[in-house]
């Protein structure tokens, strides 16, 4: 499952990397929400994987933590995730009025000068 | 007790009335007036109070509580020389008041101004007060910062805006130079009490940061005294109003710098380099003010640099550091501050009254004034050190002082030479002043016709000269006790009390100044013509300006460096930056790695799960694909990166994280929606860009994919690293423990996100309404490119079935999804505490409800029938989550702590009622209202588009009706 998952994370991080470096700003929004789900898989994936472990605990009682998931990764990529939608929102946005302002879709406002 | 408090009453009143008076009218000049001098008599009632314990040696104190766990403390300390000083300050301060009331034109807020004064009367006393050297800095700006704003005060002059500006940058920089001495200092004598340095100067002196200090220190000093070379802001400060002038330059601000150098002579004096620094600095002022004030044609130019030149005798005197030297020091501070106010309000008289200030216009207004002119002559006498006037004394003393033996250096032999040539001079430019604009023949061009101002305008003047004289006759009864007590509480309690006399017999420093006096009249006899006809400034030197190289200086450092700068280092294209930024993250990545990344000895592995490696085949391709066609089929790749996503979010559920699986999902739909939203603003691209085929664009290409694949690799082989070693145990096991008894919910990622961190969440939601207000704002001056702002063409066909026509069934079920969606979003909120859901999730999920009524029909429809206010949403959800975080307040426990207990309620059973389910209701509110916001501002892009649509053919239309 490791590997997989290390698999998955390196090919997520590649595509976005690849993408964020393209000249059309739609290439890079797309290239930044591929890295943020690498890079969330990838603090996700910080707490170890535990499949099949109990997310929830049952009412009162000390529980082993062992025994569960690592609930502090998670609630950091909750966040994360909330807050990878606002900037793609606001890169979108922020892509639009560029495009409507510039006339083109290129990062830098104006097509490369040869 | 009382004297405590009194003393606290004394350092805060004037901060106090300021503020009362920037409450004030714009015209309600009288009770601003009245509210300033009351303030400042009272302040000096209170000195008054402390005359005869400062008197007898005491040193009063008080302490105030401020950060005591870092030792800063609002200590305030005085003694005899802050006694005299501040003394100074208030009263004249008192007269300044008076006199800006007669002087300010009744179009200039008086309150504003005198609010200001009154600030920056109390920054300067704070310096004075202050027993705590950092205490002491931060007056220190606050007087650099409120005479910004003073010298600023008539701002809609460029002349003004510039002094004031140049004024800050010299003495903000000395400021921070000050910032630095101090907290070396401070660590050289091991305490920032002020009381406690003064005692410790032989450690400081010999402590191997004396070097540092000492620069940074007289770099302090010399900024905000003027002294050369960072003379030029004061002549530049002469924009200001003339009270401020005459404020400025008597007893406030310039003396602020040989304040410090007096108070810490005997901490950081002594030396053979202060004494190179001080007395040079103050020699090289003292020379180069007096000749540049013989030349100045302007009246507050002459008297700005005639204060620059006895600045530098008080510094030069500072620098020699004797005790006779202090107290001649002391004693010319205050006579200077008190020949110079009334000169600055004579020559603000003059300016008020004809309407110019230019020298060689002036002339012969000894008829239409005689009294302002009395008053003046008597006053420039003194400045000139004329016998029975109170300047005669200090520079008599100053003369002896030079012509004693301090440590036989050249500096020291060359000292009678250079006092007597600047005494001199200071003479002949008192005579140019005295002579050329109230002697000669009566000037006929002025602006406005000359005559005598108002009678309260002159008796600040009048009160001034008057002290001139007193103190000129009778030094030894009127200022000589307290002279001596403030020059004793500097040098130390065994220094013999002087007595201050006027006549000494006949000795070398009588014969000096008979000398200085001849010399002076006859350089002024000879010069005169010359003078009058020569450029503004000496001749040879004024093309020098301090000024000018302060200003090439600075436009050197912020306008061509960073141009320059900017031209070698930078790209305005966005690609190199990132690719930098890239292998900047790798870079450091491997560099912090390198010989480091191991794995464990024995892999901690899951057996693969084919169905899991089946699922990132496909999300693997999906990624590979997006990043493949996101250039030509823009619509393809968004599908696939929703493939990604989709992938990614059953791998979170894989591996027991519902509540993250949950929150991508939806997310996941909200960004779709989004982009797809944003795909219908791009430009069409049906063809192949021809560059594209290019070599250089493979070669680019084939560069950024060898960087993606490292870097890819990179997380890869580090993610795997970490992943197969055991964990080790964390704070997440704590949050285990403790979830349920101290937070009251068994989904212990909830109970992190409101109860534990809330406040990260708080910031969350923060961030999340701030860019949602961003984008609102950002889309309101949208304007599209020309070209799409034509219908797609799916809806151009003529038989164009309306959306309606051809996605009936589905968006009636759309439709219909609405109730069930609140449901379902209620229903993830509610479980949250207890089971995967939460204020995000159920905030995503309402408002994909509202989104989906908008994809289902059309806005015009939705916004009909249901009114969403996203902003207010947004708001509530802030603020709720704020008062919350507050209501703990209430019972004594810090912000945003919970409280947890379950309800039991008919019917629907046990329910987890924390009051972090109240700090959850401010975070879904905030959620629903900032993603609905951002939705629904690029979804209206599309009838706005259509109304700019219409503009345009209505003003073709227009156009066309004209041409014909």
């Amino acid at each position: 499952m490791e590997i997989i998952l290390s698999l998955a994370i390196g090919v997520l991080s590649a595509s976005g990397i690849w993408l964020v470096l393209r000249p059309r700003s739609f290439q890079v929004i797309v290239g930044l929400c591929l890295l943020s789900y690498a890079v969330n898989m990838f603090i996700f994936s910080m707490g170890r994987l535990t499949p099949g472990a109990p997310p929830i605990m049952p009412k009162g009682g000390f529980v082993d933590p062992t025994l569960y998931a690592d609930p502090l990764p998670q609630a950091l990529v909750l966040t994360a995730i909330v807050i990878s939608f606002a900037t793609t929102a606001l890169f979108l946005v922020v892509l639009l009025a560029s495009r409507g302002l510039t006339g083109t879709d290129h990062v830098d406002g104006k097509e490369r000068s040869r | 007790m009382a004297e405590h408090n009194l003393f606290l009453v004394l350092a805060f009143l004037p901060f106090a009335t300021a503020l009362i008076l920037s409450t004030l009218a714009h015209d309600a000049r009288r009770t601003a007036t009245a509210f300033s001098v009351v303030s400042l008599i009272a302040g000096l009632g209170v000195l008054a109070g402390f005359l005869s314990a400062i008197q007898s040696g005491e040193v009063l104190d008080a302490r105030l509580d401020w950060v005591p766990s870092v030792g800063l403390d609002l200590a305030l300390r005085l003694d005899g020389f802050a006694w005299l000083f501040a003394a100074l300050v208030l009263s004249i301060g008192v007269l300044v008041v008076i006199y800006a009331h007669y002087y300010m034109a009744h179009s200039d807020s008086l309150p504003r101004f005198l609010a200001l004064m009154m600030a920056f009367t109390g920054a300067m006393q704070g310096i004075l007060l202050s027993g705590n050297v950092l205490v002491m800095v931060v007056f220190w700006e606050m007087t650099s910062i409120m005479s910004f704003l003073l010298i600023g005060f008539w701002h809609g002059g460029a002349a003004a805006r510039d002094g004031a500006r140049t004024a800050l940058t010299v003495t903000a920089l000395g400021g921070l130079c000050l910032l630095v001495a101090m907290l070396m200092l401070g660590y050289a004598a091991g305490s920032h009490d002020l009381g406690t340095i003064l005692r410790s100067g032989d450690a400081v002196r010999g402590h191997p940061l004396y070097g540092p200090i000492l620069t940074l220190f007289l770099l302090a000093a010399f900024t905000k005294s003027a002294q050369f070379p960072f003379h030029f802001w004061l002549p530049g400060a002469m924009a200001a109003p003339t009270p401020v002038s005459a404020f400025l330059h008597s007893a406030t601000m310039v003396k602020a710098g040989v304040f410090l150098l007096i108070r810490f002579s005997p901490v950081l004096g002594g030396t053979e380099a202060w004494f190179f620094a001080v007395t040079g600095a103050g020699v090289v002022t003292l020379l180069l003010g007096a000749v540049i004030a013989l030349y100045r044609h302007d009246l507050k130019g002459l008297l700005a640099y005639s204060t620059i030149s006895h600045l530098g005798l008080i510094v030069t005197l500072a620098g020699l550091g004797s005790p006779g030297a202090i107290l001649a020091a002391i004693f010319h501070i205050c006579n200077h501050a008190v020949f110079k106010a009334s000169l600055f309000m004579a020559a603000g008289i003059v300016d008020h009254e004809t309407g110019t200030r230019d020298m060689r216009r002036l002339g012969g207004l000894f008829r239409p004034m005689p009294f302002t002119a009395t008053l003046a002559i008597v006053a420039a006498a003194a400045m000139a050190g004329v016998p029975l006037l109170n300047g005669f004394l200090s520079k008599e003393m100053f003369l002896a002082e030079s012509v004693d033996w301090h440590n036989g250096t050249w500096l020291d032999n060359a000292l009678p030479y250079l006092a007597v040539t600047a005494s001199a001079l200071s003479v002949a430019y008192s005579l140019r002043f005295i002579a050329t604009v109230f002697f000669g023949p009566r000037s006929t061009s002025l602006p406005k016709t000359p005559h005598e101002p108002a009678a309260w305008m002159r008796r600040p003047v009048e009160l001034l000269v008057f002290i001139c004289l007193l103190v000129g006759m009778f030094p030894a009864l009127t200022l000589g006790p307290v002279i001596n007590s403030a020059a004793r509480s500097v040098v130390g309690a065994d220094m013999p009390y002087y007595t201050i006399a006027i006549w000494h017999g006949v000795n070398a420093p009588l014969m000096l100044s008979v000398i200085a006096l001849g010399t002076g009249a006859l350089i002024y006899a000879l010069g005169a013509g010359a003078i009058a006809r020569g450029p503004e400034g000496p001749p040879l030197i004024h093309r020098i300006r301090g000024q000018r190289v302060y200003e090439t200086i600075l436009f050197r450092l912020t306008w061509r460096l960073p141009r320059l700068a900017l031209r070698w280092l930078a790209t305005e294209s966005l690609q190199p930056q990132m690719r930098l930024l890239v292998l900047a993250a790798i870079g450091a990545a491997m560099a912090s790695l390198w010989g480091v990344l191991s794995f464990a000895p024995d892999l901690r592995l899951h057996a693969p799960n084919l169905a899991f490696g089946l699922l990132w085949v496909v999300g693997g391709l999906c990624a590979i694909g997006a990043a493949w066609q996101a250039k030509y089929h823009r619509f393809a790749a968004l599908v696939l990166l929703g493939g990604a996503g989709a992938v990614t979010c059953l791998t979170y559920a894989w591996f027991s994280s519902p509540d993250l699986a949950v929150t991508q999902l939806l997310v996941e739909v909200v960004t779709t929606v989004l982009l797809l939203l944003g795909l219908r603003w791009l430009p069409k691209r049906r063809s192949e860009i021809v560059e594209d085929t290019l070599l250089p664009a493979k070669v680019r290409r084939g560069r950024d994919l060898v960087i993606a694949a490292i870097g890819g690799l990179g997380m890869a082989a580090v993610a795997f690293a970490v992943m197969t070693r055991p964990l080790i145990s964390n704070v997440g096991d704590w949050f285990l423990g403790n979830a349920y008894y101290e937070g009251g919910g068994t989904n212990t990622v909830n109970v992190i996100l409101v109860d534990f961190r809330a406040f990260d969440t708080f910031g969350e939601i923060a961030v999340l309404a701030i860019v949602g207000l961003t984008v609102y704002a950002l889309l309101r001056r949208f304007r599209p490119a020309p070209e799409s702002i034509a219908p797609p063409y799916q809806q151009m066909r003529v038989d164009s079935p309306s959306l309606d026509d051809y996605l009936h069934v589905p968006s009636v079920i759309m439709i219909w999804m609405f109730p069930l969606l609140i449901v379902v979003s209620a229903y993830f909120f509610f479980r949250g505490h207890d089971l995967p859901g939460g204020g995000f999730a159920a905030g995503v999920t309402l408002a994909i409800a509202f989104l989906i009524q908008y994809i289902g029909t059309n806005v015009r429809w939705v916004e009909s029938r249901i009114t969403v206010l996203p902003i207010r949403w947004m708001g509530f959800g802030l603020l709720g989550a704020v008062a919350v975080g507050m209501g703990a307040w209430v019972f004594g426990y810090p912000f945003l702590t919970a409280h947890a207990r379950y309800i039991d309620i008919p019917l629907i059973g046990e329910v987890p009622a924390a009051t972090a389910l109240l700090f959850d209701i401010g975070v879904f509110a905030t959620v629903v209202g900032a993603v609905v916001l951002m939705l629904v501002a690029v979804a209206h892009q599309s009838l706005r588009a259509g109304r700019i649509r219409e503009q345009d053919l209505e003003d073709a239309a227009d156009l066309r009706k004209e041409a014909s």
